[in-house]
């Protein structure tokens, strides 16, 4: 039987979301159900003095108003932040409360201060502008840089400060520095994104008053662990009486890890007023309350020798966590950044630290990457730079410092255990024709334009693990993954995950996965994920973690599922375990050649008894039934990496920047399927190729979003990217036995660097900030006209 | 109050409702074809374009009593007797699609499309595709759906 | 969205005696309802004028072509009469907007609602176009008054505008990255007499540079206005552009635009 898994499966779930038969949360609607408008604060930073729902409640089809207050006397938790970092001092790190609906002080525009339940959603928001709050405007921080310096936000949180982190030797770095030829700096700006899924946040909730079980359908990217924090922080209800589902779910990009104010709110409310809710966010609310991602101020050197040797490395940065810290706030700018920062290279020396920052804008989270698109774009500006200072071609300076042994130990925390970079960078330069570049550039400016290209080198640490290792450096859960498979009588099959897809492609790849193992036909297996109440707990999707962990644990389920059937089928075929052996679907006894398919010995392990041919098959010792589970904790995290390389047309007149080229080569080791995998990458390109040129996330001074819709926020388009240029080199992971890394993230940790560089490039090595708008850069081309006037 | 009457996916649909009711409501919450989207609030994101008397347009800034009378398809409407469409067919061949979110109304915007230009050029199709936004799939293999669609139908 | 009474007449007599204070015409509807959706305009009556069959239509003349008010921006688009008479308005049409937008977007629609950054406004100013209204006939540098101000009165209907054929024209646009209306978009127009210049998105309402207009009008290639400063002052400047770089792209389009005649 030919392997599934690396074929171009088309996939399962396609029929049903291109008949529009996908079931979102905002498509479900239970009988009687009421609908929720958030009464949102309009101030970045503000008192509440006085909330007065009097006339509200009096307003047609209200049916109840809530504020902080309630929420607050019912003991209500907040939002939490989910990993504890440590300063470089010792002191833990200062953390506000989050309340789900703020009571006393209001610390973003947009955060939730009250909610209106009535009959119809024109009734909810008619009342919701009949709350009236009494606000005292307070002066809002906003700008990061200032943070420090400016008054504190919130209670106990002295200069706003979050903490400050420090990961590495800054002594050996000091040494390292003072032995360099050179030191290279760059100031950078890792420009503030607001994730933008397609579907914005909805939740959908329904109390049962028989049973008191509250059932909360959500945009999440882990109802599980959703579930978890609401019932163990926000004491909504006991686990065993919440059940949470997340079922279609119209994209994520890290922006729906977080348990929300309105989850919250709407769970406990559905049990106070005792009716269904409706919750469903309009693209504004999602602008301003969805956690964003990135904003990072860095400051960064690399000592080289003259020869272009990397000696040493510093990495400054303020990261700006918002209002609050949210889930994956305090890792991303930390154990997610930190380490990485050092790219693919050889470098003996470095350090990173980090001071994260409250200010009175949304809460910044994981957003696609998280962290190590933040630390790619600060090595690969640097080292791009280097190559510039040292006249080496940037190529060559980096093939110089990969290194060449794996397992590679990472200067500050990661054992790499497979890749090869040079073979992955050598793809890439036969791929984009790099040697033909200086033909185009000239044939480009003979045009008027202005041509320029770009490299980035990248490795990234996904599928974060194992849990021992995260738990200890202050994650708040184990970063496993659950799969139970059951076999059922008839023989289809019910692979349960706990992992979550929302465009991840779940369906196909992991029944390819089973299928596989089992040795039956894909069609055969449904796989199950995002509720609670079906399948093991699991801890959801995001980092690029599914098939790495998630999937590893469906394997072994597998395995198990295939161990027992030996026993049950050697029971079957009267001979010994060791004799029978499992190909294609089907137990073999290997010197009678007598054959029983996975069918039939499934279907005994549900018969345990005795009648004209059927022998009794369950072995002494084993149970009936064939469900069998796994929970996989990998011993490392996996490492993808690669190298991309663009080239851009700059109208010099216009600013106007052109994507003319992109060639990505990416290692992801084994590859389930083509098409998913390409998928990823492309939709990991078009993020990272928006952050370098086209979004960005603008607040006044006030605190007020500027950006918050689509007339102001530019969502790239099908017209802004050319074709993307695809290969891969695929090194088997070793880690994990099926080989595999994760590919979610990858293009958008890569391609920021990638695109800037180009950018620069084409601007004669003059350095400007993402995103490289049609006006930024036509100023450094006036700039640039004006110093090579002079020079002339 | 005012009455709606349409011919919806070839059946005939007759509903009172608010005079401010939008199209895209019209379909979701009294008719529950729930496969038009809405994403944004500004007629940008294009996940709610059904055809209207043929035409592709964004249902989430039309009112339904303002297409009165008129015969409007939506994704529900697009495969005939089970089998799906050629461009419905065409996403699935070529990975055209991730979360599904966007997707109906891309599919119906690049129907369109086709009625309109027999073969269109990428560029041509990535224009066409402005008020479609999509934050999955890069729009490589959407491009390429549209274009496998083309020689289809 | 807040409730009103939708009307739908079917002639302007009736439309008009259904306006009022609190109400408005709705063609398209591209800017009204997502207006009325976010909360930043509501009335008590929409008065639907897509059925008044007067209002829709085509018709070219010797010296002008004559656009219904509630034709639609994908009709204008494809009028082959249009393509002939005057290829840069259809060209024009073709690019507002998304293919949606364009499929209900009216040229009356946009012209009553004179957004600053809309592309048929600069259309009128530089064909010399006359708006035929239910009441009486207003030129186009005297009906657009202000940002989203006309000189229509309450209640006044446009039944269509008339476009004056030029010798050449054409229409260049640089589009905001996000809501791709014009960031600024110059039409030029060369008549028999003159020729006008007419800018949009750069100032708070569409306007003649009368200075460009000038020059091209003395020698229409794109080297007379080589060196001509186009001032930045009294230009948008916001996010997405600043006054200085609107000032630019006015100049470098201007020249494109005749370049492209």
């Amino acid at each position: 039987m030919a392997s599934l898994v690396g074929s171009r499966v088309e996939r399962k779930e396609d029929t049903r979301f291109l008949q529009g038969k996908g079931r979102y949360t905002a498509d479900i609607n239970i009988a009687n159900q009421t609908y929720a408008v958030f009464v949102r604060s309009p101030h970045a930073r503000a008192k509440i003095k006085s909330v007065d729902t009097s006339k509200a409640l009096k307003s047609s089809g209200v049916v109840s108003v809530l504020t902080g207050k309630e929420i607050a006397e019912d003991k209500i938790g907040g939002l939490i932040a989910g990993w504890a970092i440590r300063s470089e001092d010792g002191s833990e790190m200062k953390v506000p409360g989050n309340p789900p609906l703020a009571k006393d002080v209001a610390n973003f525009v947009g955060e939730p201060i009250a909610v209106v339940f009535a009959e119809t959603l024109d009734e909810a928001k008619e009342g919701a502008e009949k709350v009236k709050v009494d606000y005292k405007v307070l002066k809002a921080v906003v700008d990061p840089a200032d943070a420090m310096k400016s008054e504190a936000i919130h209670d106990g949180v002295d200069k706003n400060l979050c903490y400050d982190w420090l990961l590495g030797d800054r002594k050996a770095v000091d040494e390292a520095f003072s032995k360099a030829d050179k030191i290279i700096k760059v100031d950078l700006i890792n420009n503030r994104l607001v994730p933008n899924a397609m579907e914005p946040r909805a939740c959908v909730v329904d109390y049962n008053t028989a049973s008191e079980e509250i059932t909360l359908y959500t945009t999440s990217q882990n109802p599980h662990l959703s579930r978890l924090v609401m019932s163990a922080f926000g004491n909504v209800a006991p686990e065993n009486k919440l059940r949470v589902v997340a079922p279609d779910v119209g994209g994520g990009f890290g922006s729906k890890i977080n348990v929300y104010n309105e989850e919250i709110v709407c769970s406990w409310a559905s049990k106070k007023i005792e009716r269904p809710i409706k919750w469903v966010a309009e693209r504004t609310e999602s602008f301003l309350t969805d956690t964003h991602g990135r904003d990072h101020i860095t400051h960064a050197e690399l000592a080289v020798t003259k020869d272009g040797k990397f000696l040493g490395f510093k990495n400054e940065t303020i990261a700006n966590l918002g209002a609050y810290a949210r889930v994956f706030a305090t890792v991303t700018p930390t154990y997610l950044f930190g380490p990485c920062a050092t790219g693919v290279y050889v470098i003996p020396a470095a350090y990173s630290n980090v001071k994260a920052v409250y200010t009175n804008t949304a809460p910044v989270d994981a957003y696609r990457g998280a962290g190590r698109p933040e630390a790619t774009y600060t090595i690969e500006r640097l080292v791009e730079k280097a190559a510039l200072e040292l006249g080496m071609d940037k190529t060559e300076i980096r093939m110089k410092n990969f290194p060449t042994q794996f397992p590679f130990k990472q200067t500050l925390v990661h054992t790499v255990d497979s890749g090869d970079y040079v073979a992955g960078l050598e793809k890439a330069k036969q791929m984009a024709d790099y040697a033909g570049f200086e033909a185009r550039r000239k044939k480009s400016e003979a045009n008027g334009k202005l041509r320029g290209i770009g490299v980035s080198s990248y490795f990234e640490a996904c599928g974060i693990a194992p849990s021992a290792a995260v738990m200890s450096l202050g994650c708040g859960v184990g970063l496993w993954e659950s799969a139970e498979v059951r076999f059922n009588p008839t023989g289809q099959i019910s692979v349960f995950t706990g992992a979550h897809s929302h465009g991840q492609s779940h369906d196909t790849t992991f029944a390819q996965i089973a299928a596989d193992e089992l040795g039956v036909p894909m069609e055969n297996i449904d796989v199950v994920h995002g509720d609670t109440d079906k399948g093991t707990f699991g801890m959801g999707t995001y980092g690029s973690r599914s098939l790495t962990v998630g999937g590893i644990a469906i394997v072994n389920a597998c395995k198990k599922i295939i161990a027992k059937g030996k026993r049950v089928a050697a029971k079957m075929l009267e001979v010994n375990e060791d004799e029978i052996e499992f190909k294609d679907g089907e137990f073999v006894a290997l010197k009678s050649n007598k054959k029983k398919t996975i069918g039939e010995v499934a279907f005994a392990c549900y018969l345990p008894g005795q009648r004209d041919e059927m022998k009794s098959p369950i072995p002494e010792g084993d149970e009936p039934g064939l469900i069998e589970s796994s929970f996989y904790d990998p011993p490392n995290f996996s490492f993808p990496a690669g190298s991309h390389i663009c080239e851009v047309e700059i109208d010099p007149d216009t600013g106007n920047v052109k994507v003319e080229k992109y060639t990505a080569v990416d290692d992801f080791g084994r590859i389930v399927n083509p098409n998913i995998v390409e998928g990823q990458v492309h939709g990991g390109l078009a993020q990272g190729i928006g952050q370098a040129l086209h979004e960005n996330t603008q607040y006044d001074e006030t605190g007020q979003l500027m950006t918050a819709s689509y007339m102001d926020y530019t969502m790239p388009r099908a017209d802004n990217f050319p074709d993307f240029n695809l290969g891969f080199t695929c090194t088997h992971a070793t880690s994990n036995p099926l080989g595999v890394k994760g590919c979610g993230e990858a293009g958008a940790i890569a391609s920021p660097p990638t695109v800037m560089n180009a950018v620069i490039d084409a601007l004669g090595g003059q350095e400007i900030s993402m995103p490289a708008t049609a006006e930024k850069v036509w100023r450094a081309c006036k700039a640039m006209k004006k110093s090579k006037a002079k020079a002339a | 109050m005012t009455k709606v009457t349409l011919e919806v996916n070839g059946k005939s649909v007759s509903k009172e409702v608010p005079d401010h009711t939008l199209l895209s409501v019209f379909l979701r919450d009294n008719l529950n074809l729930t496969g038009t989207h809405v994403g944004c609030d500004t007629s940008q994101c294009g996940a709610c374009v059904v055809h209207v008397n043929g035409k592709s347009i964004k249902s989430c800034s039309t009112l339904a009593a303002d297409v009165e009378g008129s015969k409007v398809t939506t994704i529900e409407g697009l495969a005939k007797d089970g089998k799906l469409h050629p461009m419905q067919a065409a996403f699935k061949k070529t990975h055209g699609l991730q979360c599904g979110y966007c997707t109906p109304g891309m599919v119906m915007s690049a129907v369109d499309l086709l009625q309109t230009k027999k073969n269109p050029s990428d560029q041509e199709i990535r224009e066409w595709l402005e008020g479609n936004i999509c934050r999955c799939t890069g729009y490589q293999n959407i491009v390429a759906a549209v274009k496998e669609a083309a020689t289809k139908m | 969205m807040k409730t009103f009474n939708y009307h739908s007449p079917k002639d302007v007599k009736e439309a008009t005696k259904l306006a009022s204070s609190s109400s408005a015409f709705l063609a398209g509807g591209m800017t009204t309802i997502p207006s009325m959706k976010l909360g930043l305009a509501t009335y008590k009556d929409v008065i639907d004028i897509k059925n008044i069959k007067k209002l829709s239509g085509i018709k070219v003349s010797g010296k002008t072509v004559m656009i219904g008010a509630t034709t639609k921006h994908a009709e204008v688009a494809a009028s082959k009469d249009v393509s002939k008479a005057i290829p840069a308005l259809a060209k024009l049409a073709g690019n507002i907007g998304d293919a949606q937008v364009r499929n209900r977007g009216t040229i009356g629609g946009s012209i009553s609602n004179n957004d600053p950054s809309a592309c048929y406004p600069s259309a009128c100013m530089a064909l010399n176009a006359v708006i035929h209204t239910d009441k009486r006939k207003i030129e186009a540098e005297k009906f657009f008054t202000g940002m989203f101000e006309t000189a229509l009165k309450s209640g006044e209907i446009v039944e269509a505008v008339e476009f004056q054929i030029p010798e050449k024209a054409d229409y260049q646009k640089h589009p905001n990255p996000a809501s791709r209306y014009a960031i600024i978009g110059v039409f030029v127009a060369k008549h028999k007499k003159d020729v006008n210049v007419a800018v949009t998105g750069a100032k708070s309402c569409v306007y003649i540079d009368k200075d460009l207009s000038k020059k091209l009008s003395s020698n229409f290639s794109s080297s007379a206005i080589d060196g001509t400063e186009v001032k930045s002052s009294g230009m948008n400047s916001d996010m997405h552009a600043s006054a200085e770089y609107r000032a630019n792209l006015v100049s470098l389009y201007t020249k494109k635009a005749v370049e492209a005649c």
